[in-house]
């Protein structure tokens, strides 16, 4: 009987190999997805290289160069633009002489990783949960559904610092940052999750798999998870730059990785008091945070429109008219 | 409409409860000993001791959190010794740093948060709104595409970059306006007002991102409906189309939106707060964190959470006061 059942597994093992190539074409196509995955694979390597980069250089992030600030004027770098030189490509930070080019691209490894890390802890919770009230009872939907309300409507940021206040001061800060963003932030995928499930639900390849004995594990492995591949890849592809704001943010406010741990929002609460004195602090982790974020922004965008084929369509006809635009699903706009 | 007052009446009771359930203990069973936090870092043993007698931390759990409800809703007493110190009933209890009343401490953050809130709110409803309506009228012209751009990059952009922007721009290079420092309106309303423009453009236009994308999906939506489409085929004009028969309507999720959103910033507007050094509920919350100060950050994590619900019913109301359709269920 479920030998029978088997045969649809070629055909959706199949599917996405094909649709996957024809996502990435479709992604190839747009020129903005395009620099915005450059951009960001040149980030990714310099985040990788960063030890290496820093031997090149010469330095290393916490190293402090007294000799190169201004200690009659509290602390403001020797030299124009922050203290550019040979030894120090991009000047060194005011008041204790660290080297800057090291420390940001130590503190890209810290953004990326704790983005990364919370999205894959908030797309297996919202697959959890979602999944777990479109296929479960009335009740365990009901109490699933509440729950997921509940976690939409409160404010991440606030919970997410009180988080850091309890967990002992030894445990590693990203990892704990990536918990706590991953396990109070997944309530929008659990929602999405649990709306695509339901329509896929009604679709005539999963009510066959059910009514011939599939169990709901087996269903939901084989059946659905392919078809929720597209949307729930789109929302994390929008999770990681809202993530990356997070981590700053809070490290902005002294709550995320401790120091000497170099990070852009950490950075940028020293930059505070700094911007008159030496307004090179404040531009270079503002603008990395900035060309990351929209980065991944634009790049989301993209992946978004390569996934719908109704978009798909509308690429080769040209810049659309009144009715494809319209057709743009809103659940994941 | 009466039961489902009551149901969500009800249904929020539970959530709060729950949630200050959570939040009280995972705070006290937390690793991390509260009596020696309360105490401070050269407090010996015996010390100690006596702070956990006083805190009653030895209590079974269930006990320790229904004094903890007790404190919020009649009051409560303590002893520090000597003396008895009586907290009014929205108790919190003592702070760990200072000894000082929870209470009072929120109490005197709430008008720099309050003005904070209120101002920034006008500005994105009213920026928000604006760009949201331009571009969805403007369709598919050069302005609807810089609109979007500009929407896009705010959303990117946190505050606490938009904000030095602002600093660095307004009063540094410009010199148009003074470093902000909060002033209280009671105390000389033009200088508050002048103090708080930073904070309220920094805010509002960061949030007036989501209201113009909201604001032009939700008219577009309104103007595709069917009752549109037959006041349109009556030859009713595109102008009182727009601003009597599809605003209304359009709006209510908006205004549903402001309403969830004003729950959400007493404790959310935190980066704002110390990006420009509003001594507001939010730094507060900031402070106490680090310094981990237990009763401070459980006050405003379960006052959130409890503006936040009610705030949602307020939406939901709203929304079907301006919805006509939406029914109350």
């Amino acid at each position: 009987m479920t030998d029978l059942l088997s045969t649809p597994e070629p055909a959706a093992g199949l599917a996405p190999a094909s649709g996957a190539r024809q996502v990435w074409r479709r992604l190839r196509a747009r020129k903005s997805a395009l620099a915005a995955a450059a951009v960001l694979g040149l980030l990714v390597l310099l985040a990788l290289a960063a030890p290496l980069l820093a031997a090149l250089e010469g330095q290393d992030p916490n190293t402090y160069h007294d000799a190169l600030v201004d200690s009659a004027r509290g602390g403001v770098p020797l030299g124009d633009f922050g203290g550019i030189s040979a030894e120090h490509w991009l000047g060194v930070e005011p008041g204790t002489g660290r080297d800057m080019f090291v420390r940001l691209l130590y503190g890209a490894r810290v953004s990326l990783l704790v983005a990364l890390g919370a999205t894959v802890v908030q797309v297996l919770i919202g697959l959890a949960v979602g999944l777990g009230a479109a296929l479960g009872n009335r009740f365990a939907d009901s109490a699933l559904t509440h729950l997921t309300d509940v976690m939409v409507s409160m404010p991440l940021l606030v919970f997410a610092i009180a988080m850091v206040a309890v967990v002992p001061a030894d445990f590693p800060r990203p990892l704990l940052l990536v918990f706590a963003i991953g396990l109070l932030a997944w309530g929008s995928t659990a929602r999405l999750v649990r709306g695509q499930t339901l329509s896929l639900k009604k679709l005539d390849y999963v009510s066959a798999a059910r009514l011939t004995g599939g169990s709901s594990w087996r269903v939901a492995r084989r059946e659905l998870l392919p078809g929720l591949a597209a949307p729930v890849i789109t929302y994390a592809a929008i999770l990681v730059p809202s993530n990356i704001v997070i981590e700053s943010t809070m490290s902005f406010l002294g709550v995320g990785v401790k120091p000497p741990t170099p990070s852009w929002g950490q950075m940028l609460s020293t930059a505070n008091t700094w911007f008159r004195a030496d307004p090179a602090y404040v531009l270079l982790p503002a603008s990395m945070l900035f060309v990351t974020t929209l980065a991944f922004t634009v790049l989301a965008d993209g992946v978004r429109v390569a996934l719908d084929p109704r978009e798909a369509s509308r690429l080769r006809v040209g810049r659309g008219g009144r009715e494809s635009r319209k057709s743009r699903p809103g659940g994941t706009a | 409409m009466t039961t489902y007052f009551l149901r969500r009446a009800l249904g929020a009771v539970a959530v709060v409860l729950v949630l200050s359930a959570v939040v009280y203990v995972t705070f006290y069973v937390a690793p991390g000993d509260p009596a020696r936090l309360a105490c401070g870092p050269r407090c010996n043993t015996e010390q100690i001791r006596q702070v956990r007698e006083q805190l009653s931390l030895d209590d079974p759990l269930l006990t320790q959190y229904w004094h903890f409800l007790q404190g919020v809703f009649t009051g409560q007493d303590y002893s520090t010794g000597t003396s008895v110190l009586h907290c009014d009933a929205p108790c919190f209890g003592l702070s760990y740093q200072n000894n000082q009343l929870v209470t009072d401490m929120l109490v005197d953050r709430l008008p720099a948060t309050a003005s904070l809130a209120v101002g920034a709110m006008a500005v994105w409803l009213a920026v928000g709104i604006g760009t949201g309506l331009l571009s969805a009228l403007r369709r598919g012209g050069v302005t609807e595409r810089a609109l979007t751009w500009l929407t896009l990059a705010g959303t990117a952009t946190p505050v606490f970059i938009s904000g030095v922007a602002l600093l660095m721009l307004f009063c540094v290079y410009l010199e148009w306006l003074p470093f902000p420092s909060y002033v209280p309106l009671t105390q000389d309303p033009e200088q508050w007002a002048w103090n708080m423009l930073l904070p309220w453009l920094a805010l509002g236009l960061l949030e007036s991102a989501k209201y113009a994308r909201l604001t032009r999906s939700s008219l577009l939506e309104t103007l595709a409906e069917d009752h549109i489409r037959t006041f349109r085929a009556y030859g009713v004009r595109e102008r009182s189309l727009v601003a009597r028969h599809a605003l209304r309507g359009a709006l209510a999720p908006v205004i549903a939106l402001t309403a969830a959103d004003f729950g959400s910033i007493f404790g959310g507007a935190m980066v704002t707060e110390v990006t420009f050094g509003l001594p507001g509920i939010g730094q507060l919350l900031v402070n106490a964190t680090q310094k981990i100060d237990l009763p401070v950050v459980v006050a405003v994590v379960v006052i959130t959470g409890t503006a936040v619900v009610i705030a949602n019913i307020v939406a939901d109301v709203l929304y079907a006061v301006a919805d006509r359709r939406v029914a109350l269920r």
